[in-house]
């Protein structure tokens, strides 16, 4: 196939201007303007490009080779296919977020073969593909490792539908390839057998990551594909590689800089204790370290010797005692971000204040989310601790069972600069546990203080004072996420009505009903995405939003004891594709 | 609000209920009282028996549900509540009691009681859950361990019989070698717990 289709005279185009009038001609050549054009990368830029004259338009998207679609349902394959000629490095996203929580039913949609069947007509030099919470199924893994002879990068994020066999097919066919990434793979059973696939010969691995995939591998095929690899850098292998296996694979691959243990719990000899330190003190590139399944206090200092140069410690998988993982951090001056189990309590959190001044990120993980064992965790101390040492810090998630408004606020004032604050009060509705007020105070000055705010997540009892707060001040606010929270419509409508970035809602079992959501007419098709559930809107209230905003995709997601009038789930998207031609049965789209 | 019981003998219902705010704050329920939340717990709550099928159920991903949980504390769980991903879930919780599914039994005797309970080691991340465990069963406090004094602050001490027969305090050796060593726990009371303390300091 031609590799440079020639450009017809006068391209049909989907933007505003087609029917604008006739404009001046341009003052640069096509030429000029597609060189200078084809140094822009960022996906907002060259929408802002796209939109200034109608040669401009089509000289971006002769030049674009990256797609970003961050909802799959918001245009069509084939309207991507007339748009744009070019394509080598595609990123596709579908379900909406809530979907990691299981609050969508199975077969919802967001499968991808539609997408690689045109991707495999239009675009055969694509090189790239990265999808989140899409499902992925063996026949279009298979037709992807055939149709793309240059295909480099597989990124799956959160997908499920593909087992063994899709796998297989990408091992033996993409003889290019460099990234195979699998994270938090939502599929059972993928089966190991994938990985003895990749040819003798195979050896242009950059990134190997199947941390999240159950079964065994085979070791022998693992050790020799990472031995061959030479440009290996990111290697992730799952909880079946033991300790001793790891050394092995990490005497090949001393120059890896992000590391995925297996399991970490094995009764070593002396020998291989000193044999496995010794491994990890020979890598001196590694800044990402994550798995450590099942790590305790007797085998961790065989990282030690790797830690001064990590920047990003994941130990999301490793439920640490705050001894042993304070005596862990003291290795790790420099990190940056820190994911942890909060089984190291507050005691921990003390150490992560103390050892990591650099700490721009922390992710605080339950241990027990269910509360059956009725462990602590951490609490407003932990976080108070670690808002002291780390003034850095400016991303946040932390699921706790208690929290005050006066710790949050003296947070705020310790870590101004949030762009991510995402506060888990695990127990709903959950009041400031010192004074029994809701916490509105507590979020109040979150986005006074944090102007720069970009995601929140909020927690605990709150009023309708909250949503006047964040309507008012979170000019920067892209990303809300709201759980049994306010008093009625008005708060949903203050948060319609201000926040001018807002791009992603996503609220559950809030009081909010049909008022609140036509509250939101306008502003719908200036965000990506509505998602509410549990909440009182009614079908009533969905078909009105339906009828005066054709261009917004209204679905309800019915349920099967569900009340007919209510709408227990409701998704609203904005969508150049008009209603999905793929929705389930249970999918209404009104 | 709908709740949702698996087992009601002998819990004080009360006191589990699941609240929208603490306990005797009335107003937290009239606030919510117009949120339809009918159906708040999962359907499979309702039918909730068997808790180990429940726990190799999880693994399996259920997009319609929320894993059933080993509900033995008469708590109701909301679907997708905490917001905690379904693969990190399993990991963590999981891990203990389905890839193993022998658990690590070990029998728990109380001086003066007249019948012995059977705990699953396996279930506890450390010391310190482990001993809010026995607090819970045996409804005592334990006190505080200190290297030098053993329990102090209760009349209480847990102790263990390991693998060569010998009696021992808890709480002496890292977590993973006390799990591997442990063969039965006994809570000892009055003098011979203090004996057990305060003999070497």
């Amino acid at each position: 196939m031609d590799p440079e289709p020639k450009k017809p005279e006068d391209s049909p185009s989907n933007s505003a201007n087609s029917h604008a009038p006739v404009q001046p001609p341009s003052p640069f050549p096509d030429e000029v303007l597609e060189k200078v054009l084809s140094f822009i990368d960022s996906h907002k830029d060259r929408s802002s490009v796209s939109l200034v004259r109608k040669d401009w338009y089509n000289a971006e998207r002769w030049t674009r080779s990256k797609l970003f679609i961050g909802n799959c349902y918001s245009v069509s394959p084939e309207i991507v296919a007339r748009r744009f000629p070019r394509i080598k490095s595609i990123t596709l996203k579908g379900k909406p977020r809530f979907s990691d929580f299981n609050m969508l039913p199975r077969d919802w949609g967001a499968n991808v073969h539609s997408w690689l069947v045109m991707f495999a007509k239009v675009y055969p030099f694509l090189e790239e593909l990265r999808l989140k919470r899409m499902t992925v199924t063996d026949e279009s893994l298979e037709l992807l490792a055939k149709s793309f002879s240059g295909f480099k990068a597989l990124s799956l994020s959160s997908c499920d539908g593909f087992t063994d066999i899709g796998l297989k097919a990408i091992a033996s066919h993409c003889r290019n390839l460099t990234e195979l990434d699998i994270q938090d793979s939502v599929t059972e059973d993928v089966g190991g057998g994938w990985l003895s696939c990749f040819p003798e010969n195979f050896a242009s691995l950059e990134v190997l990551n199947f941390a999240s995939l159950n079964s065994e591998v085979s070791f022998d095929d693992l050790e020799r594909l990472v031995s061959r690899c030479k440009s290996l850098r990111v290697l992730k292998v799952n909880e079946s590689i033991t300790l001793d296996q790891l050394q092995r694979l990490l005497v090949h691959a001393p120059q890896l800089l992000e590391l995925g243990t297996g399991s970490f719990l094995q009764e070593l000899t002396p020998r291989q204790y000193e044999d496995i330190e010794s491994a990890f003190s020979n890598c001196k590139n590694l800044q990402i370290l994550s798995g450590l399944w099942e790590a305790n206090s007797l085998y961790l200092p065989v990282l030690y010797g790797a830690c001064a140069g990590l920047t990003f410690l994941n130990l999301s998988d490793a439920p640490l005692q705050s001894g042993e993982f304070a005596k862990l951090l003291a290795h790790c001056p420099n990190l940056r971000r820190l994911w942890v189990v909060d089984t190291v309590e507050d005691k921990g959190l003390e150490a992560v204040g103390s050892c990591c001044p650099l700490l721009e990120e922390l992710r605080v993980f339950p241990a027990d989310p269910y509360d059956r064992h009725h462990r602590d965790g951490v609490t407003e101390l932990g976080f108070l601790a670690v808002s002291r040492g780390c003034r850095n810090l400016h991303y946040v998630l932390y699921f706790c069972r208690r929290m005050t408004n006066a710790a949050v606020v003296t947070i705020v004032q310790n870590c101004p600069d949030f762009t991510h604050f995402r506060l888990c009060i695990m127990t709903p509705g959950q009041p400031d546990y010192l004074t029994n007020d809701p916490m509105d105070e507590a979020f109040a000055a979150v986005v006074k203080t944090c102007t720069k705010l970009k995601r929140l997540s909020v927690s605990g009892l709150l009023t309708d004072l909250t949503f006047e707060f964040i309507g008012k001040y979170a000019k920067n606010l892209e990303t809300l996420s709201v759980a049994f929270a306010g008093n009625s419509d008005w708060g949903m409508q203050c948060v319609l009505e201000g926040c001018p970035k807002l791009r992603k809602l996503e609220i559950r079992d809030s009081p909010f009903g049909n008022a609140a959501l036509l509250s939101g007419l306008k502003k719908y098709e200036m965000m990506r995405s509505l998602w509410m559930s549990d909440c009182n809107v009614t079908m009533k209230g969905c078909r009105l939003l339906a009828r005066e905003m054709p261009r917004l995709n209204v679905e309800v997601i019915m349920d099967e004891e569900s009340d007919e009038s209510q709408a227990d789930k409701v998704y609203v998207y904005r969508s150049v594709a008009g209603p999905r031609r793929d929705a389930p049965p249970f999918v209404l789209t009104l | 609000m709908e709740l949702v019981m698996a087992h009601e003998s002998d819990l004080n219902l009360k006191a589990t209920e699941l609240r929208l705010g603490l306990p005797g704050s009335d107003e937290c329920e009239k606030m919510f009282s117009s949120a339809k939340n009918n159906k708040r717990a999962s359907p499979e709550m309702a039918e909730d028996s068997s808790g180990s099928k429940g726990s190799s159920d999880v693994k399996s991903v259920e997009h319609e549900t929320a894993p059933a949980p080993n509900v033995s504390d008469g708590r109701a769980q909301i679907v997708g509540w905490p917001p905690v991903k379904s693969y990190r879930k399993n990991n963590l919780q999981q891990n203990k009691t389905e890839g193993d599914q022998s658990g690590m039994f070990v029998k728990v005797s109380m001086d003066g009681a007249p019948y012995l309970r059977k705990i699953d080691l396996k279930l506890y991340n450390g010391y310190s859950e482990l001993l809010k465990a026995l607090e819970t069963m045996f409804k005592l406090t334990i006190g505080e361990y200190s290297e030098r004094e053993g329990y102090k602050g209760s009349e209480y001490a847990p102790a263990y019989e390991d693998k060569d027969g010998d009696l021992m305090l808890v709480g002496d050796v890292p977590w993973d070698m006390f799990m591997s060593s442990c063969k039965r726990l006994r809570i000892m009371k009055g003098a011979e717990a203090r004996g057990l303390g305060g003999a070497f300091s």
